[in-house]
């Protein structure tokens, strides 16, 4: 069986991220687009084989913490996308 | 006598200035190392160079480390001998776990190139062993991603080591926010390993290693690593 997981890499909370504050700023010059706060991260979605969701999601989530996120800098969610 | 190898990966652009400049300054050869070599048997010094390994795929530096020629480069790591790392080097060398900390965007958010000054902060690595702390280089930065960042436990840790081998510091010696170019924390543009033998640098030595090229002071650290090899 294969399953699509979808991967989202974020920066940790106490990293500043200087492209989502360019982000901001930029919006923030139309009042109707303002946003308190930007923080810009990364998608990835896998398609693992596997035989039920749950390895499937195990599996995700090494590629995850070995390759996708750098732990200096970024945190990581995996989801299983059931369709 | 030393043996230096510089790796090259796909998107490696430095190696031969590199090369030159070794060659150039210490007079010992320096022979090119494509990334998919699976031995650096034979060599004294390992140099990782600028440029976009990997096309900088997924982080800069992020990918380089499941190239062949890592696990060697590691094993010289862990056999004392000097592994170095330039610009794009010293993010492979982090991503690949044999140096602490990893580069954000610069703050900036551009791509910073022009003259910096450095400070020698400790004279115990292959970049700086000869050099008296304290002393200013100059020489270029060329980079979008050279914003210096670990946690407070891990910067705490490498200042306490004296890990930091060079700061960004102004004209007088300063290491003020206005000298730093990327806003890397504590002004950091090159740390050690705790060992010693592992250095990277996010300015470019080999980019001023003759007078043509607008400064002379990147030879006092190819001058360092050939006197490493020979300790």
């Amino acid at each position: 069986m294969t399953f699509r997981v979808r991967v989202l890499v974020r920066l940790r909370p106490s990293v500043y991220d200087p492209q989502g504050e360019a982000i901001r700023k930029a919006v923030a010059a139309d009042p109707r687009l303002s946003a308190a706060s930007v923080r810009q991260g990364k998608m990835f979605d896998l398609v693992v084989k596997a035989d039920t969701p749950s390895e499937a999601k195990a599996r995700a989530e090494a590629i995850a913490s070995k390759v996708l996120a750098n732990p200096v800098l970024e945190d990581f969610s995996v989801q299983v996308l059931l369709d | 006598m030393a043996r230096f190898a510089v790796l090259v990966f796909p998107g490696t652009n430095c190696e031969g200035d590199v090369a030159h400049a070794i060659e150039t300054v210490t007079g010992q050869p320096a022979e090119l190392v494509w990334h998919k070599e699976g031995s650096l048997d034979g060599f004294d010094a390992a140099v990782v160079p600028g440029g976009f390994a990997h096309g900088d795929y997924l982080r800069a530096g992020g990918l380089a480390r499941f190239s062949p020629v890592m696990a060697p480069l590691a094993r010289m790591a862990e056999s004392g001998r000097a592994v170095v790392g330039i610009c794009n080097g010293f993010q492979i060398l982090q991503e690949a776990g044999l140096l602490p900390g990893a580069m954000l965007r610069n703050r900036s958010l551009s791509y910073v190139c022009r003259d910096v000054r450095l400070r020698v902060e400790a004279d115990a690595s292959p970049l700086t062993v000869g050099l008296e702390p304290g002393t200013t280089l100059r020489m270029p930065v060329g980079h979008a991603e050279g914003n210096f960042r670990a946690d407070d436990d891990v910067l705490e840790a490498i200042e306490a080591d004296d890990q930091v081998i060079f700061r960004y510091c102004d004209e007088g010696g300063e290491a003020t926010d206005a000298a730093n170019p990327n806003g890397s924390r504590n002004n950091i543009a090159g740390i050690r390993s705790r060992r010693g033998n592992v250095a990277a640098l996010m300015p470019h030595p080999d980019r001023a290693y003759e007078e043509s090229l607008g400064g002379v002071d990147g030879c006092r650290l190819f001058e360092s690593l050939y006197r490493f090899t020979e300790s």
